[in-house]
């Protein structure tokens, strides 16, 4: 038996969220973190959470799991539990819509914002564009992000700044994009991120590194713009430089 | 949604075109219309990327030339025809064989990070009953990949492409039931948003159903939670005809215990299937194709050797897949997302050591009849009459590209050919005046129903329990094998488990994201479904593709080449014409199928 403890809240009825405590028969086999909430849910069918695909690839159902950012999906209860007792919470640092259901709403504006799809200026040839192996291998460990929002929702930097600050997993994406060679807006994509605050206000914390559950690096891909932004500056610093001894 | 719902304390929304499900096939509509002008909304029960598109690992299988220049599409559609066991409409499967490359280059001008070749081109991997020189030349590779994660891929690389068209999404709103007119014309649906409650009448010019499979009728499958087949669910309550129910592919490689999929692609890079003896029993089944045959040759060929007593395991019940023999570096490279599931659900690291394997629910070839635009139709005295305002696509629609069997990689190519044809044919009939008529209060009180009856309902039957009870009455009579006194059984107990998703008891009555009246109405939708597959599985008398009856173990082409469309009203079976014929070829006529 084990005690597992829900972070409960309906805006209809409750004006404070409560934790509910629930004593729960593991069976003879590990089981998912998502298994056991949909067994608590067969006896209390008020428990309101997201999931999907239940394989870690959909990413509905990124929570707190004993303090952790993860997938109940592809936890086992065994690698989470701490003195028999396991806690799920919503993911901190938005809005709980209800019990575990956050609203992604900032989430998704920030991912909107990096724009995320490919822009090439040059037209499409009646086949694929050529892209060699290698240069494919540079979207590894950027493309397989499913937008679960443990990472951003992890980061001390967006809960203090979730409109302005882009996040762990929108930048991640749009280094994804600056990484592709058939994209042809790398400048235009720096330049939207050069403010203080969309990729500066990283301050390498690495919360989202370690729990990533597909296992990404944002902090090194927010690197890659960072230094990207500082080439430029230097860059550009070097033509004003040059510019101004040309008129003096 | 306090008090009962009716057409004045609903609202109405008004749009052109109304696409219910957000996967590959809804958004590969509703991209093409959202370039149109035309005012359209994406209706989907979660935020799309969490569609079971994603789930889709080995690829989209079409030619395009890339691994063999002399790739020919007839070769993919006589690939596809005979995978089909014949039954598949050769008009449909042309189309999407010869459009293919197109679609398929589109998604990658849109930015799908497929896998390439040295040579820069678009890498390509052997998948099962493909063939070059119509069957004569050996294998082929023909099925485009992101390495294992091509679904997951094309579905992101789709609702980037509409965030940048400006596509309107009404995402996590669940769609109840068709709102249908005294003309039996389709006017929209009636929704509700999951997360706030507010029911509204979406009215629409045209409505696509896109809502994919319906896996969740069986206990075992590779399906998502969500694959509750809502939109045929609302397509039989309305009253129209569904085609090919009876054909469920079994997908041969599921996780043993955890149902989750392992890509076909494992046996196209090499791997291959092994019993308790250690022996790669395909050759005995298939000894040309071996592990790559059709997917029904070799779910049923695994079926049989573990009720033979090969099996594998304490209880000899899976086989196991072997892939070490092809390395580490490959394996990481090829085959990664398969490597971390079954690490995570078989606790097997296949650089070491095999999968435990057993086929599992993994499609529904059969869904609501269409024509190559999406137009859904109903039959009458052997005549295709269209239901105005009506469309599906995907795996929700049976067009029918699949017949009694689906290749491997033909899904994701059905979702993007279909999904933009129906986009095309949308457009053009809208523009040019198309539509149809207004529905009254009644037809819109009709289609509330069902959501009044749920949430006025104060005692009844556990959601969980019922659900339980219809997936176990699946697994049992109407899974790999089947035979007909089992499945007069199950059709049985499928009345009993009418009267109880009748009767369900809704606990829950609040608003805000309430997920046990979403999960009721899922049962209800599978119910239907779950029913047309019973009843179509009992009267197809003979062995076709998936449908394996052992009692009648031939393929029987006198009387049964040809489609079954399955009446929801008087709960019957009719027979449709096959299409043998394709517009710019001669039609590929029935042979015996072996691989």
């Amino acid at each position: 038996m084990i005690e597992v403890n829900i972070y409960r809240f309906n805006p209809e009825t409750d004006k404070f969220p409560y934790m509910q405590k629930f004593n729960f028969e593991m069976p003879d086999r590990d089981i998912m973190v998502l298994e056991l909430l949909n067994s608590l849910k067969e006896s209390d069918p008020t428990i309101s959470y997201r999931r999907s695909c239940r394989e870690g690839v959909c990413g509905s159902d990124g929570m707190s799991i004993n303090g952790k950012n993860g997938l109940a999906c592809i936890t086992p209860v065994s690698e989470v539990i701490k003195g028999n007792k396991l806690e799920l919470r919503p993911l901190p640092g938005l809005p709980v819509v209800r019990d575990l259901v956050v609203d992604m709403t900032e989430f998704y504006a920030q991912y909107e914002k990096i724009k995320p799809f490919l822009q090439s200026d040059t037209p499409p040839p009646n086949q694929e564009r050529l892209q060699s192996p290698s240069d494919r291998d540079k979207l590894d460990g950027l493309y397989e992000c499913i937008l679960c929002a443990c990472c951003s929702t992890s980061c001390p930097s967006f809960w203090w700044n979730p409109d302005k600050f882009v996040g762990p997993a929108a930048l991640l994406q749009a280094y994804r994009f600056i990484a592709d060679t058939r994209d042809t807006r790398t400048e235009e994509r720096l330049e939207s991120l050069s403010d203080p605050f969309s990729v500066y206000r990283c301050h390498g914390i690495m919360n989202c590194v370690s729990v990533c559950p597909k296992g990404l690096n944002p902090n090194k891909a927010i690197g890659e713009i960072k230094s990207m932004l500082l080439t430029n500056k230097r860059h550009e610093a070097e033509i004003i430089a040059s510019d101004g001894g040309g008129r003096s | 949604m306090v008090g009962h719902l009716n057409k004045d304390n609903i609202h109405t929304l008004e749009f052109d075109a109304l696409i219910v499900g957000g996967g590959g096939s809804g958004m590969r509509t509703s991209l093409e219309l959202a370039k149109s002008g035309l005012k359209t909304a994406v209706v989907s029960k979660v935020f799309p990327t969490r569609s079971h598109t994603v789930s889709a690992q080995g690829g989209i299988t079409c030619a395009i030339q890339s691994a063999d220049p002399h790739d020919d599409w007839r070769w993919h559609m006589f690939d596809t025809v005979k995978g089909s066991d014949y039954i598949g409409d050769q008009d449909a499967i042309e189309y999407m064989c010869s459009e293919g490359p197109k679609a398929v280059f589109e998604l990658e001008h849109m930015g799908l990070p497929f896998s390439r070749f040295e040579n820069g081109r678009i890498y390509q991997r052997p998948f099962g009953g493909q063939s070059k020189d119509f069957g004569n030349g050996g294998q082929a590779s023909r099925t485009c990949a992101a390495a294992d994660r091509t679904g997951h891929a094309l579905l992101h690389t789709l609702y980037q492409n509409n965030v940048k068209e400006g596509a309107n999404f009404l995402n996590e709103w669940f769609a109840v039931d068709l709102v249908k007119n005294k003309f039996n014309e389709i006017t929209g649906v009636i929704a509700f948003s999951i997360e706030s409650g507010e029911v509204a009448y979406l009215k629409s010019r045209a409505t696509v159903l896109a809502t994919g499979g319906a896996g969740r009728i069986y206990a075992s499958t590779t399906n998502a939670l969500i694959n509750t087949g809502d939109g045929l669910g609302m397509s039989l309550r309305a009253g129209f005809p569904a085609q090919d129910m009876e054909m469920w592919q079994f997908h041969p490689t599921g996780i043993h215990g955890a149902g989750s999929l392992v890509t076909e692609g494992c046996r196209g890079e090499g791997g291959y299937l092994i019993n308790a003896d250690g022996e790669r029993f395909m050759e005995r089944y298939a000894p040309n194709a071996k592990d790559l045959a059709g997917r029904d040759v070799v779910a049923r060929s695994m079926v049989l050797e573990i009720l033979e007593g090969r099996g594998c395991g304490p209880n000899k019940d899976h086989v196991l897949l072997k892939l070490d023999h092809l390395g580490e570096e490959i394996l990481n490279a090829k085959l990664p997302g398969i490597c971390e599931l079954s690490k995570t659900f078989a606790g097997v690291d296949p650089v070491y050591k095999p999968i435990p394997v057993v086929p599992t629910c993994h499609y529904m070839m059969g869904g609501t009849p269409t024509n190559i635009h999406g137009q859904a139709f109903s039959s009458e005295n052997e005549v295709d009459n269209e239901i105005p305002g009506l469309f599906s696509v995907g795996e929700a629609a049976c067009v029918s590209v699949h017949g009694a069997n689906r290749l491997g990689g033909n899904s994701l190519l059905d979702l993007v050919v279909f999904g933009r044809a129906a986009g095309l044919h949308i457009n053009e009939d809208l523009k040019s005046g198309g539509g149809v008529e207004e529905a009254n209060i009644d037809d819109i009180e009709s289609a509330l129903y069902r959501l009044n009856k749920l949430n006025e309902s104060n005692s009844g039957f556990e959601v969980a329990e019922v659900k339980r009870e219809l997936q176990e009455v699946m697994q049992n009579y109407f899974g790999v094998f089947r035979r007909g006194e089992f499945m007069e059984k199950g059709v049985q107990a499928l009345v009993e488990i009418r009267d109880k998703c009748d009767n369900l008891h809704l606990h829950d009555k609040s608003d805000s994201f309430n997920t046990n009246r979403v999960e009721a109405l899922e049962l209800q939708n599978l119910l239907e479904v779950a029913e047309a597959t019973a009843i179509s599985s009992l009267k197809r008398n003979e062995s076709r593709g998936a449908h394996a009856r052992d009692d009648f173990p031939e393929r029987d082409d006198e009387n049964w080449l040809c489609h079954s469309l399955y009446d929801p009203i008087n709960k019957d079976l009719k027979k449709r014409q096959v299409n043998f014929e394709p517009k710019t070829m001669e039609a590929f006529p029935p042979k015996v199928r072996a691989y």
